[in-house]
């Protein structure tokens, strides 16, 4: 047990933190993350994500070959711990980096990686993840879309729904029924399929929120190179759980940065906003109220930490991610209704801080679906981690 | 870096494990329970064998010169098992001594083991802030003469040695008083978690030697503080160990018992009271052995991280209890299934040195009000 850090990772830190300083994007050059500056955002986002990239600093554990930096998860943990400090912007591209990106190291061939993942860590290229449909949501495994094999082609047909970024995606990671006779795990496929391929239309759908960042994508004989599978052909599963483990993995090591800036927002309106005559910040109940808002948001920084170094020791990430996941998406709905608490009826108003506490507190409640529902999580760690039996 | 235990800290933990497996099971936790002390002089010999009563300390102080990580491990390891007697109230005087004064001449006697200790700070009306402190302390000679009350003194009923946080005319004071003083009368009281015994401390004209004041004013001020630091870990640690013993009786019990000709365990109700135990316990492991760390290694951010820990799993601990008797159902609320043991235990650690609420109270202090002091 030791969190402090040795000479090769004082290094990193004081290297990382020296570039922080000169590449940091001022605050007044940062659009806010609302509805309306939706697409702002992520081309700033991007532009972001480039700067990281050249750097050296885009994918700290990813292989040197493919333009990550061969460094440790325990780089990793300090390279997320200095970008909270620094209050450096969210990485954008969470499908590219956090979940298609690893799922290609583990299972790609040499061809693939070669292709695809220096674009994922640049943000040259933006991915989406095509697994959710109309009747396979919780159940992703029974989904139906079809793929149908015609020389080194596969002709795809079928819905996908929830899909976010395909709007702006360039290549998304689908999964499609290639054995319909097949028991329902093992009938599926995982392909590669650029966006720009005929057969694909995307229609978004507008969240409550007010945003687009989901979409429905329709394909119609859309064909995909055989070259283009992810994993095995029928094995569609197993490259679907490797992607679905990393994606709770990773998803969350990122937001400490986000819900930190967040929280501190909310205490410094908490300073000057008035509440029976005192700052918001001496009204005992508030002040509690943000404690614990402080308290959640810190061990989960110590969660997220602890599984990094955890991770540094097993290599892949298992079922615990799990726990992850759950505790973070419920802790951003907690904050978000706390930072309403403190606000009052401002925070509604589409005027004040152009309107990111109301956006965040609407987006916030998405969190327990996407990635998996709470209750999957839930049934995750009850089956697989505490080892209870299926339920289903 | 390595946010987990290092294989001596494993290898401690296991021998832990293993001594209270054979020494502590729970009939015997059961007829400690029964007695005025929870005093058991064999275990009490085998813990004190091991060096663990002053494992944190200085090898000067007497101790083995580990670490707070490493009294966090066998702290969570008691917590496991609800190892009864004096140990908390031992380790938190000999910690205020090493602190205030590692020349003590108490240390050697309470870190062999050979005498047990305890430290008399809450009084009938106080809290867990020693400003509070009332009990008076009159010059008398080069000493004092302490009249006043303290309550609910966790191990004092068996204690040799009793530091007493007192008023004198020039602040808040450490001295020591012996367990059989003259004008001090000790009343048992019948604890919630009969595991762990307290005590009703009437001071009457009590004399104290010029020899027997530990530290008056900050000095005082800032060894009572630290060392309730080491006492806050322990509480958190063994709440945590706790916590690990309910969740695995709960999952086990799960995957047993049977209703509607299934195992309780195939029902998501059941499940997901389980998966949040093991979110509540390992989140609290993560705040627990990171506020150790940081006693031992940062100290200008130990504060925080010591109240981080106790506000989060004073919270979680007692989630956990009720989430447990839950899976159990009927037979979780007996008298006969030692969940109750546990149960009982967790809520006395969660108010002691302060609940959820008062290292809230902390945190908001040392993250809202310091410019320096964020996240």
């Amino acid at each position: 047990m030791d969190l402090g850090l040795t000479e090769g990772e004082l290094k990193f830190r004081d290297e990382l933190r020296a570039w922080l300083k000169t590449n940091l994007p001022p605050m007044s050059e940062r659009p806010e993350k609302t509805a309306d500056s939706y697409n702002e955002y992520q081309t700033f986002l991007k532009s972001w994500q480039r700067k990281l990239y050249d750097g050296g600093y885009a994918g700290i554990n990813w292989p040197k070959d493919f333009g990550g930096r061969g460094a440790s998860f325990i780089e990793q943990a300090i390279f997320q711990e200095e970008m909270a400090l620094a209050d450096a912007p969210e990485r954008m591209g969470t499908i590219g980096q956090g979940l298609v990106g690893p799922t290609i190291i583990s299972v790609g061939t040499e061809e693939q990686k070669k292709r695809f993942l220096p674009g994922i860590l640049s943000g040259a290229e933006v991915w989406c993840q095509g697994f959710s449909e109309p009747n396979a949501g919780s159940d992703v495994a029974s989904l139906e879309t079809k793929g149908i094999r015609e020389g080194d082609e596969f002709v795809v047909n079928g819905q996908k729904i929830w899909t976010s970024y395909a709007h702006i995606a360039d290549w998304c990671m689908l999964l499609v029924r290639t054995d319909p006779n097949a028991p329902k795990h093992k009938g599926i496929t995982c392909l590669l399929v650029d966006m720009k391929s005929e057969g694909i239309s995307v229609r978004p759908l507008r969240m409550m929120s007010g945003d687009s960042g989901f979409n429905e994508m329709f394909f119609s004989n859309l064909r995909v190179p055989v070259a283009n599978v992810l994993g095995k052909v029928n094995e569609g599963w197993h490259t679907a759980i490797t992607a679905l483990s990393n994606e709770r993995a990773n998803l969350g090591t990122g937001l400490y940065v986000v819900f930190k800036r967040t929280l501190e927002a909310v205490v410094d309106h908490a300073r000057k906003i008035q509440r029976n005559g005192k700052p918001a910040i001496e009204d005992p109940v508030l002040r509690e109220r943000l404690a614990q808002a402080y308290v959640d948001l810190e061990v989960f920084r110590l969660n997220t930490t602890r599984s990094l170094s955890m991770l540094n020791k097993t290599g892949a990430p298992g079922p615990e991610g799990s726990i992850q996941k759950l505790y973070w998406s419920e802790l951003n709905q907690r904050n978000a209704q706390i930072a309403l608490e403190v606000l009052g009826p401002r925070a509604l108003s589409a005027e004040f801080d152009a309107g990111r506490w109301a956006y965040n507190y609407l987006r916030s409640r998405g969190n327990t679906i996407e990635a998996g529902t709470s209750e999957i999580q839930r049934n995750i760690i009850a089956q697989r981690v505490l080892g209870l039996p299926r339920s289903y | 870096m390595e946010f987990e235990l290092s294989k001596p800290q494993k290898l401690l933990q296991q021998s832990a494990r293993d001594l209270f497996a054979r020494e502590c099971k729970t009939t015997r936790v059961r007829e400690l329970m029964a007695t005025d002390t929870a005093f058991h002089p064999e275990l009490w010999e085998a813990v004190a064998d091991q060096g663990w009563l002053g494992i944190h300390l200085p090898e000067a102080c007497g101790g083995l010169e580990l670490g707070a990580v490493e009294l966090a491990v066998v702290a969570e390891e008691m917590g496991r098992v609800c190892f009864p007697g004096p140990f908390l109230g031992t380790v938190w005087a000999a910690t205020a001594l090493a602190e205030a004064n590692p020349k003590s001449k108490q240390l050697d006697a309470l870190t062999t083991g050979a005498a047990k200790g305890a430290v008399a700070l809450l009084e009938p009306d106080t809290g867990w802030c020693p400003s509070e402190v009332r009990l008076r302390a009159e010059p008398d000679g080069g000493g004092f003469k302490l009249t006043g009350r303290k309550s609910f003194v966790l191990d004092a009923g068996v204690a040799d040695v009793i530091v007493c946080a007192v008023r004198t005319p020039d602040g808040l004071a450490l001295v020591t008083v012996p367990g059989e003083a003259g004008g001090l009368t000790k009343t048992a009281t019948q604890p919630l978690d009969a595991t762990r015994k307290i005590s009703e401390l009437q001071f009457d004209a009590v004399k104290v030697g010029a020899d027997d004041v530990v530290a008056v004013g900050p000095e005082a001020e800032r060894a009572l503080a630290q060392s309730m630091r080491y006492g806050t870990l322990m509480a958190a640690a063994d709440m945590l160990g706790g916590m690990q013993w309910i969740l695995e009786a709960s999952v086990e019990y799960a995957k047993t018992r049977q209703q509607f000709g299934k195992t309780i365990g195939t029902f998501q109700s059941v499940q997901h009271m389980c998966a949040d135990m093991l979110l509540w316990t390992e989140s609290s492991r993560s705040s627990v052995y990171f506020a150790a760390w940081a006693l031992g290694a940062d100290p200008a951010d130990a504060p925080r991280a010591v109240s981080l820990a106790k506000a989060y799993v004073s919270d979680a601990s007692r989630e956990v209890a009720n989430r447990g008797v839950q899976v159990h159902g009927g037979i979780g609320f007996t008298w006969e299934h030692d969940l109750q043991l546990y149960y009982k235990r967790s809520k006395a650690s969660e108010v002691l040195f302060g609940d959820a609420r008062d290292h809230r109270a902390r945190l908001a202090e040392l993250a809202f009000d310091s410019a320096t002091a964020g996240a």
